[in-house]
């Protein structure tokens, strides 16, 4: 086992100096540093696979199977994603490894997925010897400069003396501050490289990057001064609340101030779905009330959130009305998309308390009002039909519904894109932080199969819960290999509309049903799953559902359930690309 | 042709960086990703030792150099950046030009539009001779027309290098953010330290 000791004391006077003993070095190869250094920084999995160029990290890996727990993936696409469910399910950095080459290039999507949803990765790859780069050896790739628009940070190694130090700041980048993404491309001559290594240093500093801002306290002031002066505030959060640890802060916020909050879908599940003041989803597919009260509202706090064109609709057209109170740590996000009338510059886990303090405590009853007529509105035109239909088939929105009863919100949800994405966000119940796990920014299909493998890893004592639609789970469908040999317990509920659905209703709306190529056939899941040694069914009726739903979540292990569900189903309400929030349709 | 709007013009970045490999193109793409181009780009070693100083030209709005400078300074690598339009900055250009020397020789109006336009001859070889001017623009441009009749055989020009008016120097903010946050790498310029105001105009 590595020590991770604090810093030597310096020796202040020759006596000391000599009654002070060396720090220990140690003799190892770059990839046993490499090892050490992720031990010292408590990682206890790695999602990867193995390559030419990264052997001799797999080598040094052989050794130390009982400390780190590494997880044989498919495809490295797979292994980011997983990774990425990870950090998303746990809080804590995941961890990727991945050869140079191929194995480096399927690193992309997940990395531009992490970039643009914030989440805290390190991703080691393996290089061509440093002598041979440059020279397009075989599996060479430039995979720092192909990676730099898709990292929060990327660094190349070519001296094994310089892993712990590389190591230590891409830990220390990846979660601190706004979080996301590092990747460190370690040549081989460096893996197999030996070299005397003093005790690992956790990085906590670097001159260049000020993750913390300081907050500035009259800005704290301006803002509860006009929270305190709203007639009809609105709070709008995203996944920034969550990243921050701040939940309890939050809810404390909220609850004083009674001021009605929506989200977006990366803040799902900080309040949970039941309480009083969570009024529901933002977005192109959200709730009716917030939307619409975006453009009626009198002050918009939006905190931890970056005003999505998804969330926003038409800039033009978005909250002109309001006074925007900003809360954010990245300032470049701050008057990115929506000018702030006062911007709160800083973790708000720091800011939020400071704003509770000062906001008087309130409960808005007339305002509150509104958003409840609004939802009774989108209940007698959307909901009710969708949750409890009374055509034939089934719809999404009921085996989310069901799923619920089962769950009672429990569970982490873990969704692919499209329009399952939109009904799992719009009706799961959720309890707990954490407990929403889904590509938001970048929108990759594919992600939620291996993202819910990392997530029960993240999260080994809750039910994870992967629901995927036929179009994304084809896309990464050889994950179910990776279920297979770890034995992880992932429910994948597949919600089969034989269509690529979210384009299909673009097309149907706004295309003149002209339907290019988003017919999709399907090879018979339940056999594949099988194939793959994973329990299965499919259900096409309403009476098999629950019974369905209840033998996916009591089985002991993984289960594919497969529901057949109604082909042309749109979902609404909608805000058209190209409209303001206020221009939502119901129907 | 790319069509200007009123509100744009000449912006003067000015970015203070680590000296990493790499972080030119993590600059670079900031602006390509937004398809702006660099009009100008000049980088080198500042007044603090391993930390170096980019100077970047482009035509835009206040709102696009402003957001764009935020994102340069969110890079992990970059420690601070400002921006100013041209009135707020002192600038200069270098230009060399190579003429035949027989040419200069043989005609007094040359050696007069040389001495008129400030140049300054920096290698004098039998065959040619090499002059460097430095102004904005105009003036280097203005030399270069006026030298074309004369067989000018090369030019070159450098990107513009601009100083900030109303700045007290880096290497206070620097040293302020050391105070709050001490790393232990910083490494300063002992002749400037004891010399505060040398970059202010």
């Amino acid at each position: 086992m590595y020590l991770n000791l604090p810093p030597q004391p310096v020796p202040t006077s020759p006596e000391t100096a000599v009654a002070t003993a060396e720090p220990a070095t140690q003799t190892l190869s770059g990839a046993q540093a490499t090892l050490h250094a992720l031990l010292a920084e408590g990682v206890d999995t790695v999602f990867g696979y193995p390559g030419g160029a990264i052997i001799p990290i797999y080598d040094a890996l052989y050794d130390f199977q009982e400390q780190l727990n590494h997880v044989l993936v498919r495809h490295e696409q797979g292994g980011i994603h997983a990774a990425q469910g990870y950090a998303r399910s746990s809080g804590k950095v995941g961890v990727v490894f991945a050869t140079s080459g191929p194995g480096a290039t399927n690193l992309v999507t997940g990395l531009a997925d992490a970039q643009i949803d914030s989440t805290p990765l390190v991703c080691i790859t393996g290089q061509v010897f440093a002598h041979l780069l440059g020279t397009d050896a075989f599996q060479e790739t430039d995979i720092i400069n192909i990676t730099t628009p898709v990292t929060k940070w990327n660094h190349q190694v070519t001296d094994a003396s310089e892993i712990p130090e590389a190591l230590a700041k891409a830990f220390y980048i990846a979660r601190s501050g706004r979080p996301g993404p590092v990747l460190i491309d370690i040549t081989k001559n460096a893996q197999m490289q030996k070299a005397e290594f003093a005790p690992y240093q956790p990085c906590t500093h670097i001159r260049s990057y000020r993750p913390r801002p300081l907050v500035r306290p009259e800005y704290v002031a301006q803002a509860a001064a006009l929270i305190n002066q709203a007639k009809r505030p609105l709070v709008l959060w995203g996944q920034g609340v969550l990243l921050g640890q701040a939940e309890q802060e939050f809810k404390q916020f909220i609850e004083k101030s009674g001021i009605p909050a929506a989200w977006t879908i990366l803040g799902a599940g900080v309040l949970p779905t039941g309480h009083p003041l969570n009024v529901g989803m933002l977005g192109m597919h959200g709730n009716y009330g917030p939307n619409v009260l975006t453009n009626e509202c009198d002050v918009l706090i939006a905190i931890g959130m970056r005003f999505d064109d998804r969330v926003t609709g038409r800039l033009d057209k978005y909250a002109k009305q309001a006074q925007v109170i900003h809360l954010d740590i990245d300032p470049t996000e701050i008057d990115k998309n929506v000018k702030a009338t006062v911007p709160v510059w800083g973790d708000c886990k720091e800011t939020l308390p400071l704003l509770t303090e000062l906001v008087e405590a309130r409960t808005h009853p007339e305002w509150r009002q509104r958003f409840q007529d609004h939802d009774a509105e989108e209940i007698a035109a959307v909901i009710q039909d969708e949750l409890f239909p009374t055509s034939d088939e089934l719809t999404m929105g009921e085996v989310i519904q069901q799923l619920n009863e089962l769950t009672q919100g429990e569970a982490i949800i873990v969704t692919d894109v499209g329009q399952h994405q939109m009904v799992a966000c719009r009706y799961a119940k959720l309890n707990h932080t954490r407990s929403n796990i889904t590509s938001g920014g970048l929108g990759t299909m594919g992600f939620a199969l291996p993202a819910a493998i990392g997530a029960k890893f993240g999260a080994p004592a809750r039910t994870v819960i992967a629901v995927i639609g036929d179009g994304g789970i084809q896309m990464t469908i050889q994950e179910l290999g990776t279920i297979m040999q770890t034995g992880v317990n992932v429910k994948i509920l597949l919600l089969n509309n034989q269509f690529l659905g979210m384009v299909r209703q673009w097309q149907e709306l706004f295309h003149d049903r002209r339907y290019s190529f988003v017919d999709i056939a399907s090879p018979d899941y339940v056999t594949v799953a099988r194939g793959y040694r994973i329990a299965g069914r499919r259900v096409d009726n309403r009476l098999a559902l629950q019974p369905a739903l209840r033998e996916m979540l009591e089985h002991p292990g993984s289960f594919l359930l497969e529901v057949m569900v109604t082909r042309e189903n749109n979902i609404f309400p909608m805000v058209p690309q190209g409209c303001g929030v206020g221009e939502i349709r119901l129907r | 042709m790319h069509q200007q709007s009123i509100d744009q013009r000449e912006y003067n970045i000015t970015a203070y960086t680590e000296n990493q490999v790499g972080l030119l193109n993590r600059i670079a793409i900031i602006f390509s990703r937004r398809k702006i181009n660099i009009e100008s780009l000049n980088t080198s070693p500042s007044e603090i030792e391993g930390i170096h100083r980019f100077n970047m030209v482009v035509v835009e709005t206040e709102e696009v150099v402003r957001k764009i400078a935020r994102q340069i300074e969110k890079q992990v690598e970059v420690l601070k950046v400002y921006f100013n339009p041209n009135e707020e900055v002192i600038w200069q250009e270098m230009a060399l030009y190579k003429v035949p020397t027989d040419i200069i020789a043989d005609r007094a109006i040359v050696e007069r539009l040389l001495r008129e336009h400030g140049a300054r001859a920096v290698v004098i070889r039998k065959d040619y001779t090499v002059f460097e001017t430095t102004g904005h623009r105009e003036e280097t441009d203005k030399l270069l027309t006026v030298l074309q009749p004369y067989g000018l055989i090369e030019f070159v020009r450098s990107a513009r290098i601009a100083i900030i008016k109303n700045s007290q120097g880096f290497h206070h903010k620097l040293r302020e953010f050391e105070r709050t946050e001490p790393s232990p790498e910083v490494r300063e310029n002992d002749y400037l330290n004891s010399r505060d105001k040398v970059f202010t105009m």
